[in-house]
């Protein structure tokens, strides 16, 4: 299975865009954290603006930065959404209006507390009609967004992006679930190489003895095991650094993925 | 189920689901608060896994996985399952008991194992025993139809040889609140397709299936055919009116399974019974199969399963197929004048070859698709 990748886009703390972290993850210039900055999203109308929760914006905007670097239509695209957390502080709102003697819970609240919140704005927003899913796998979430787009890239032979992002619960959640920072990211891939193709991608499966690709800086180390979406992170410094190599990414207890990465 | 489908039986009855104060009917399973999941997954205990138990047990189902787990190991079969809101009741039973001081959740909480969407697959794949690649779908309402599709393709990408689908959805005070605070319940048991129709009927409920690769099927088995999917980008919760979107999605299922309109005997319906979803729906079938081909929603049996609804209903299908039955609307007493499809309200017998079961979720995620018999 082999597939290209097309366009990137990442927000973490201290990796404030594709463009502005790719240096840091080459290694050409230290990472600082710093709180992950998720302004308001310009795909969707003013109205729709500030009634989106923190989490959807945060995949609209790593997914228009890919799609932007790939030049590409978002319109005529495919996506996978994948998030271990889901909406977080709509799921904390709704839970205390429930526990509450009034009960009285708001409509758009709870349109905006499914899963697939992200998704659903995202089609909104770009207008797109294609397929489109909304993937939890736990701690496994982005291994399973990259296999799904993966296989829906050479089963369709058509593009897909990905689409992982996670956002910290608020208390009294995050003690049950904590979550390092905000993160996102995205990848579009395609089926044949394009003049925006950056690198192209293979999968195995190995067994989950195999050890994980640690990244090198010790904070960036934290994030990756802090934020499910930031199991990404190996496999995106990789790009950074356009050598030819193979990363092996989590995944389930069971399994782990080794991805073959080469520079176009 | 297939004795309920024949007797046109509804299990809808007025809500009387933990402290819910809503004048609606549920489909609710009974015994769910007496029962506990498998003593080794105590920690999964919650209604959602329970319920997925449950099902499990029924019709000998995890035997026939453990079968198949001595064919293929364990590796080797895929697991994709969908919900909408998983172990959430358990969330909003640990928000009433707060630590009065400090606001934290009781210490008994297990987040990872009720309330994230995964439990569900982790629970069951730890009770199949099985240790292929897996996730949970949570696409709202067409989450376990979407996961056929996903089943489909891996084992086409040679990622498994055969893979367990599924899905499982209970009832929680979030979505019966919330569907209620958008107008969209019911104060009787839904009537789909009604002239009077006035909303859904919540329900839970699950199904499981094993998919493994077509050159191994049998006389008697049944074929996916066809997997349409597509989205509204139109609004989060309510669906678009001329369907266009669900349109998309019926068209793809014929296209990628290589058929015309008039292939198919039987329609089951998204059918919800709201005003908006029964008209969308309606022109989206009218436009693609025109007023011949018979069609039903049997949300007036069972109530909307939610992210249960796709395997639940594809099982119906597959009855429908097995048994030459295409059901006829419980519930309903009189067709809306203003739909135009051929919408069953008695129960019809015949030889059923192919069928398109429809599964459409809120922020506009549309799923069709096309199972048959092998000749």
């Amino acid at each position: 299975m082999r597939v290209f990748v097309e366009g990137v886009g990442l927000l973490g703390p201290g990796l404030q865009g594709w463009e502005a972290a790719r240096c840091v993850l080459a290694g050409e210039e230290p990472f600082r954290s710093a709180p992950t900055v998720i302004g308001p999203s310009e795909l969707l109308p003013p109205a729709e603006r500030r009634r989106t929760p923190v989490p959807v914006k945060l995949a609209l905007a790593v997914g228009q930065e890919a799609f932007q670097n790939a030049a590409r239509d978002a319109a005529s695209t495919a996506t996978v959404f994948t998030s271990s957390s889901g909406e977080g502080e709509t799921l904390h709102q709704m839970c205390e209006t429930l526990a509450s003697a009034e009960r009285e819970v708001s409509p758009t609240r709870f349109h905006n507390s499914v899963h697939n919140a992200a998704a659903g704005y995202w089609s909104i927003a770009t207008r797109s009609r294609e397929a489109s899913t909304s993937l939890c796998a736990y701690d496994a979430s982005f291994g399973a967004g990259l296999i799904e787009a993966m296989t829906q890239v050479v089963s369709w032979r058509k593009a897909v992006a990905l689409i992982a992002y996670d956002q910290p619960y608020p208390e009294p959640l995050h003690a049950a679930r904590p979550l390092l920072a905000s993160f996102g990211a995205a990848l579009v891939l395609t089926p044949e190489a394009s003049g925006r193709t950056s690198a192209s991608l293979g999968l195995e499966f190995l067994p989950g003895e195999e050890k994980a690709t640690r990244m090198s800086d010790s904070a960036l180390e934290d994030l990756r095991l802090g934020i499910p979406a930031a199991r990404a992170l190996p496999l995106l410094e990789a790009f950074a650094r356009e050598t030819e190599g193979e990363v092996v990414l989590d995944f389930l207890a069971e399994t782990r993925l080794r991805i073959a990465v080469s520079p176009c | 189920m297939l004795q309920a489908l024949r007797e046109k039986r509804s299990g809808l009855a007025p809500c009387e689901f933990d402290t819910a104060r809503l004048d609606t009917y549920v489909g609710a399973v009974s015994g769910l608060d007496d029962f506990r999941v498998r003593a080794d997954l105590h920690d999964y205990d919650c209604r959602n896994n329970r319920l997925a138990q449950l099902c499990l047990e029924q019709d000998g189902f995890a035997r026939g996985i453990a079968a198949a787990r001595d064919r293929y190991g364990a590796g080797r079969i895929g697991l994709y399952l969908g919900t909408s809101t998983s172990g959430l009741h358990s969330t909003e039973l640990a928000y009433r008991r707060r630590d009065p001081k400090t606001g934290a959740l009781p210490a008994d909480y297990h987040y990872a194992e009720t309330q994230n969407a995964y439990s569900l697959g982790k629970f069951v794949r730890r009770y199949l025993g099985l240790a292929g690649p897996g996730f949970v779908v949570s696409s709202a309402c067409s989450s376990s139809a979407k996961v056929l599709g996903n089943a489909a393709r891996m084992i086409a990408a040679g990622i498994c040889d055969a893979a367990v689908v599924g899905g499982v959805d209970s009832l929680c005070l979030m979505t019966l609140y919330g569907f209620h605070s958008l107008g969209l319940t019911a104060p009787g048991p839904c009537r789909p397709y009604d002239v009077d129709r006035d909303g859904i009927s919540i329900g839970e409920g699950g199904g499981f299936a094993l998919i493994e690769k077509a050159d191994r099927a049998e006389s008697g088995a049944i074929l996916l055919v066809g997997v349409g999917e597509s989205s509204d980008a139109y609004h989060m919760s309510t669906p678009h009116p001329e369907g266009l979107g669900a349109r998309m999605a019926m068209q793809q299922a014929l296209d990628s399974a290589g058929l015309e309109p008039s292939d198919i005997d039987y329609i089951n319906l998204h059918g919800t019974a709201t005003k908006s979803n029964d008209a969308s729906e309606d022109k989206a079938v009218f436009e693609v199969f025109g007023r011949e081909t018979p069609c039903s929603s049997t949300k007036g049996a069972t109530g909307h399963l939610l992210g249960a609804a796709g395997i639940t209903e594809a099982i119906v299908c597959i009855l429908a197929i097995g048994h030459g039955l295409m059901p006829g609307s419980a519930n309903t007493r009189s067709v809306d004048p203003a739909l135009k499809s051929n919408y069953l309200l008695e129960n019809r017998n015949a030889k059923v070859t192919r069928v398109l079961t429809n599964s459409f979720g809120f922020g506009g995620s549309n799923c069709s698709l096309v199972l048959g018999s092998v000749a």
